[in-house]
């Protein structure tokens, strides 16, 4: 029972970052811009996370600068698809591999450093209680963080009324022109948001969750959490569901060796991808339901005028 | 203020120049960020344009690197003139080095080595093959549940990365290779001719020359190559023609993962003689720059092949040279990409100055 | 004489490049009156609403509102001035609620609740029954130009212009506007009424102007007049018929049976139960408003949408090309036949912008080679542009390049060309000029005397009148009874625009008939 415990708290830690990129991009695919640049995005943000935590010590700080960093490269990738209506795809496929390689670049000195900062911290009273205890509330304060973030986007999408014009922005950008919003402004600044999440989610994996800094590691959970949006239908609660999903079938390998299932650790490690792409493949059979739920306008350049 | 007018005609004269602006301020920034570690930035540009091309061995390096690249963008440019956004171009070469170097195995280790130009052209194609397989998935997939082919092909490039990493660490290890993840070496027979003494450039590149001969006849002189170009110029026209948006799909994707398949088996035939975890150095990921920076159109893609090959032992140079961390070239790759998505709005779009923003939403009927 | 009216346009004029689209219009509108604008598409009449609303700007003349001399910069200017307008095309977001919807168009000082309350008022008030929580995916077209004409009634306007707003309404649905309308005029609003439908403006308006090319041909009391007077005004008289063939009784060749396409959501095109008969020989017309189901009849007709499996499966009733079922043949094989589509787009869909006359040849080829035959292609678009006088400078001249109508004569021509026995042709003159135009319509009936079937759908009356045979209208998806060109008269074609053949039951359904969403 008490692996059983472990094992949630370690899907929720792993699913964590899935759920922080897979918020951002819910916001900036809500307004109508696909953001293809995640991974690159996270990469910055867990290296420029990483450095400040090494030098300064200082998790938060390490944390909101990576974020930063990302929501920096996110504003350049945002000012090109938005106001020079660049092709969503290749910009955002063009901010990943540069943001690939330029993580390893500026990282190359962080690798096999370590990081000396207390990790799991928790919510104290809570954290006693017999399997919820170590299953839900021995977490980082991230983890609760992301929570906090995904009922806030609820709040915002659906209770507020720049929340319900960015939805229509997503859905019609003809008309809320036409209504007379700033709808191009609008964009950017979702896409700014969003990749200021996706931020979050890199430097919680490099300061937080491994905490390393090595090429290439968030290996590949950007674009998970660009299919989790998908599989999510764009709603916030489902993104969390789908990223503790997600989470805990990376976990699955340790649980499998712990019952003595022997499976090369490279399959288990396929996992993840090969879930992703059966997910895909299921939610996207009936394009009717899918047109039904996603933003209109997704991926489509607007130019006003 | 800045606004952006779109112009009646497409600029031809930026569709020239955004390429050459593109790399021209990309080795601006590049020398502005190499003498901010403390570099001397001139020496780092001539590693980077000068050195690659100093000598007959220095060139044959540049065609070797290029083969694979000419190779993949060949493929990579075909999709996505079809609006088929093919990412995992990565995926499908490593397939192919694993269907051509498992072969290859095979073949040392039960001695059918000769005669060892049928065994590897078999070998070759056997790679071609498991390419084409491997992007068949994306298709299939994309025809059937109408799944989105880039994340699709791009989960398949980390699928397979494990598949190679768990083939070189496990039952292909070379039981004498003192626990080292490769393969036994290859027999010599079994290696791709090279062009000339001294070099590691082989007869490969050649075939990569064919081949973007052949895509350039493909693409403008085939009714199919017509059907493609209509379907990627303009969709709707394509249905009004009849033509079938499912042929498109499955021939440029299949044609993409043969050709990125042919690379790798190439590559592992190649210079490298065996199956390692690091058979690519990013090729199929270059490769989509490539085939951006030649605006899709074959006979660039080899012009442009030389340009990445070049940036990448460049790379190489000014890690070995000059202490440069190695992954500088990807960088700077993707920084190329990214200044050549924006000069190329320059294309459709005008910069005009505005005195005041206008409120007036003038629409034409 | 200015200050008792409410809105007074004097000598304004607009015009795009050549095309003089309001020439000296003069329009005086009295307080809470309801007068109408009449004319047909083309007419002027959307740019002279866009000039009142303050999108465009007049090139010359003057606008005054009650008395005072305005010029509006933007449609913000004109709103605040008291001017509403109701478009065609609405801006409604369909993710949300009808309160929320108009709530995200006022300022910060009204609150959810507030406009809920206001416009649950306002709508009782005026008899528009729209709830302002229904989600706007889940109404229909009706009511969602009511909750269009709520939103412009919150401000309180001073003129309200409401642009074709029967247009996607059933008979009875139309009443319940009426009332409202003058309820609205009573109250002292004016109401600008742009139609081309005669029936209503003489049943509602009590002012009307009448806009032909530009101009204004007259302003008249309409419930002085009838129908023939105001056609007159509107067209001048129908225009003879072209000299023809005389037309050789046949079987027809294309027959539609009770077809019927559902659509998907409210806002969407759709057949129901149509039938139709397509002889050779013959020139058949398809009059009605776009929208109104002719281009999903098109696609249908045309094999395109073959291909899409899941309208396929929503499809009933069957077509039928010499007795034989084609509905499940797609585009090259309907071509094989001798079907030969020309629709309504040119740019992106009849042919490719971006590649040359020669290579848009590609588009209609019929032979089956592997190989590309550039001097084929170049030969046949050669031909296609002597044969039809199109002013292009060589074959080799991009699609892009070529104006509206040479771009339409070269269509025209590549259809043409493969002597199809069946032609559908879309809007074959749509922004076409009078020379090309009256090519393209010789061409169409030369091609209908040498034995071939056509099938013209056209919002031009005077088009159809000069070369259809026989007329049809389509309403709402349903079609009409054909009618002889003979016994076809401009009012009648006019009232059957407006859907006054359907039967109640059938007008109840194009009120509300849809689909439940699928999945």
């Amino acid at each position: 029972m008490h692996e059983l415990a472990l094992l949630i708290a370690a899907g929720i830690a792993s699913g964590t970052p899935l759920l922080l990129a897979g918020l951002g991009l819910l916001l900036n695919e809500r307004a109508g811009v696909v953001n293809l640049g995640a991974e690159g995005l996270m990469l910055i943000a867990a290296v420029t996370g990483f450095g400040l935590a090494f030098y300064t010590g200082q998790t938060w700080l390490a944390l909101l600068g990576g974020a930063t960093a990302a929501a920096l490269f996110s504003a350049l990738l945002g000012w090109m698809v938005v106001y020079l209506n660049t092709n969503q795809y290749a910009s955002g496929l063009a901010l990943s591999l540069f943001g690939a390689g330029i993580s390893a670049f500026v990282g190359a000195a962080l690798v096999g450093k370590k990081l000396e900062i207390n990790q799991t911290e928790g919510l104290s009273f809570l954290a006693d209680l017999p399997f919820v205890g170590p299953a839900l509330f021995q977490q980082h304060p991230m983890v609760y963080l992301a929570v906090a973030l995904c009922l806030g986007m609820v709040l915002f999408l659906y209770h507020s009324k720049s929340g319900r014009l960015l939805r229509g922005i997503g859905e019609s950008p003809a008309s809320a022109h036409a209504l007379g919003f700033p709808v191009r402004r609008i964009r950017w600044i979702s896409v700014v948001v969003g990749g200021f999440f996706c931020g979050l989610a890199g430097a919680y994996l490099s300061v937080v969750y491994a905490p390393l800094w090595v090429e290439g590691m968030v290996a590949g959970r950007g674009w998970i959490a660009l299919a989790l949006t998908v599989f999510a239908t764009w709603r916030p609660w489902r993104v969390l569901v789908g990223a503790y999903l997600f989470g805990s079938v990376t976990m699955l390998q340790l649980h499998l060796q712990a019952i003595g299932i022997e499976i090369p650790t490279q399959f288990m490690s396929m996992l993840p991808y090969l879930a992703t792409i059966l997910v895909l493949a299921m939610i996207s059979r009936n394009p009717s339901w899918i047109r039904a739920n996603m933003p209109a306008s997704l991926g489509k350049p607007f130019h006003p005028g | 203020m800045i606004v952006l007018e779109k112009r009646q005609h497409p600029s031809l004269w930026m569709g020239y120049l955004s390429p050459l602006l593109s790399i021209a301020l990309t080795f601006v920034v590049a020398a502005m960020v190499v003498s901010a570690m403390g570099k001397d930035p001139l020496r780092v540009l001539s590693l980077f344009t000068l050195e690659p091309l100093n000598g007959k061995r220095a060139i044959g390096e540049v065609m070797l690197k290029a083969t694979p690249l000419i190779l993949c963008s060949l493929g990579l440019a075909f999709c996505f003139r079809s609006n088929v956004w093919n990412i995992g171009a990565e995926g499908q070469f490593l397939l192919g080095a694993i269907g051509a170097g498992g072969m290859a195995m095979w073949l040392t280790e039960t001695g059918l080595t000769e005669p060892g130009w049928l065994w590897v052209t078999q070998a070759l194609l056997l790679g071609a093959l498991a390419g084409a397989a491997w992007a068949a998935i994306t298709a299939w997939l994309r025809d059937r549940a109408h799944a989105n082919e880039i994340l699709v092909s791009l989960m398949l490039v980390y699928v397979a990365n494990l598949l190679l990493s768990y083939l070189v660490f496990g039952p292909w290890k070379d039981p004498k290779g003192w626990n080292f993840p490769q393969t036994l070496r290859f027999a010599d027979s079994l290696s791709i001719g090279r062009l000339g003494a001294g070099m590691r450039v082989h007869w490969g590149f050649v075939v990569a020359l064919i081949s973007a001969g052949a895509m350039v006849w493909l693409m403008y002189f085939t009714a199919l190559g017509a059907r493609l170009r209509v379907g990627g110029l303009a969709p709707g026209a394509a249905r009004f023609a009849g033509f079938s948006s499912r042929e498109s799909l499955w021939t440029v994707l299949l044609c993409s993962g043969a050709f990125a398949g042919l690379a790798g088996a190439m590559e592992v035939l190649g210079p490298m003689g065996q199956l390692t975890p690091h058979v690519s150095t990013g090729y199929g990921f270059t490769a989509i720059i490539v085939a951006f920076v030649a605006r899709l159109h074959p006979l660039a893609c080899v012009l442009a092949s030389f340009l990445l090959s070049i940036m990448m032992i460049g790379g190489e140079l000014a890690q070995s040279r000059v202490g440069l961390p190695a992954s500088v070239s990807s960088m700077f790759q993707g920084v190329l990409l990214m200044m050549l998505l924006t000069f190329d709005s320059l294309i459709q779009y005008r910069i005009k100055w505005r005195g005041r923003p206008s409120k007036e939403l003038a629409k034409h009927a | 004489m200015t200050n008792a009216l409410r809105l007074s346009l004097k000598a304004i004029s607009k015009s795009y490049g050549n095309l003089r689209a309001n020439d000296k219009i003069d329009l005086d509108i009295k307080p809470g009156s309801i007068h109408a604008v009449l004319g047909e598409n083309g007419a002027g009449k959307s740019t002279l609403m866009k000039l009142i609303f303050g999108l465009l700007q007049p090139d010359e003349g003057r606008i005054f509102l009650d008395g005072t001399e305005v010029r509006w910069q933007s449609p913000e200017h004109a709103r605040a001035a008291g001017i509403a307008m109701v478009f065609q095309h609405f801006a409604l977001f369909e993710s949300l609620s009808v309160a929320e919807n108009v709530w995200l168009g006022m300022d910060k000082s009204w609150s959810l609740a507030a406009v809920a309350e206001a416009l649950k008022e306002l709508t009782q008030h005026y008899g528009l029954s729209v709830d302002p929580n229904a989600f706007v995916h889940r109404l229909s077209v009706g009511e969602r130009q009511r909750v269009e004409i709520a939103r412009g009634l919150l401000a309180r306007p001073r003129v309200m212009i409401l642009d074709e707003p029967t247009s996607v309404l059933s008979p009875q649905a139309a009443q319940a506007l009426f009332a409202m309308i003058r309820t609205l005029a009573k109250e002292g609003c004016s109401v600008i009424y742009i139609s081309h439908k005669l029936h209503e403006i003489r049943e509602l308006c009590d002012d009307c102007t009448v806009l032909r090319h530009g101009k204004v041909t007259g302003q008249v009391d309409p419930r002085q007049c009838n129908d023939e007077q105001l056609s007159a005004l509107m067209i001048g008289s129908a225009p003879a018929p072209l000299l023809r063939a005389p037309r050789a009784l046949s079987s027809p060749i294309v027959r539609l049976d009770a077809v019927s396409v559902p659509a998907l959501d409210e806002a969407g095109e759709r057949l129901n139960t149509v039938s139709l008969d397509l002889a050779p020989g013959e020139v058949l017309g398809i009059a009605g408003v776009s929208g109104n189901g002719q281009g999903l009849l098109l696609d249908l007709l045309s094999g395109e949408l073959t291909s899409d499996a899941a309208l396929m499966r929503r499809m009933k009733g069957h077509i039928f090309f010499e007795n034989r079922a084609i509905e499940s043949l797609g585009v090259r094989m309907r071509r094989r036949l001798g079907i030969m589509a020309v629709p309504a787009e040119r740019l992106g869909r009849a042919t490719v912008p971006e590649l040359s006359l020669a290579d848009n040849m590609f588009l209609a080829e019929s032979k089956h080679a592997w190989r590309l035959d550039h001097q084929s292609l170049y030969r046949s678009a050669h031909d296609v542009v002597d044969a039809f006088a199109v002013k292009a400078s060589s074959p080799k001249a991009l699609a892009s390049d070529l104006s509206g109508g040479n771009l339409q004569k070269f269509i025209m021509g590549r259809a043409l060309a493969l002597r199809p026995k069946v032609l559908l042709v879309s809007q074959p003159t749509w922004g076409v000029d009078v020379g090309a135009s009256a090519q393209i319509r010789q061409q169409l009936l030369a091609l209908r005397d040498s034995g071939a079937a056509i099938l013209v759908i056209s919002e031009e009356l005077d088009e159809l009148f000069q070369i259809a045979d026989r007329i049809h209208v389509m309403y709402a998806g349903y079609l009409s009874a054909p009618v002889k060109r003979a016994d076809a008269t401009v009012e009648l074609i006019g009232q059957w625009m407006g859907g006054s053949w359907l039967s109640h039951e059938h007008a109840a359904q194009a009120e509300s008939a849809t689909l439940q969403y699928e999945g």
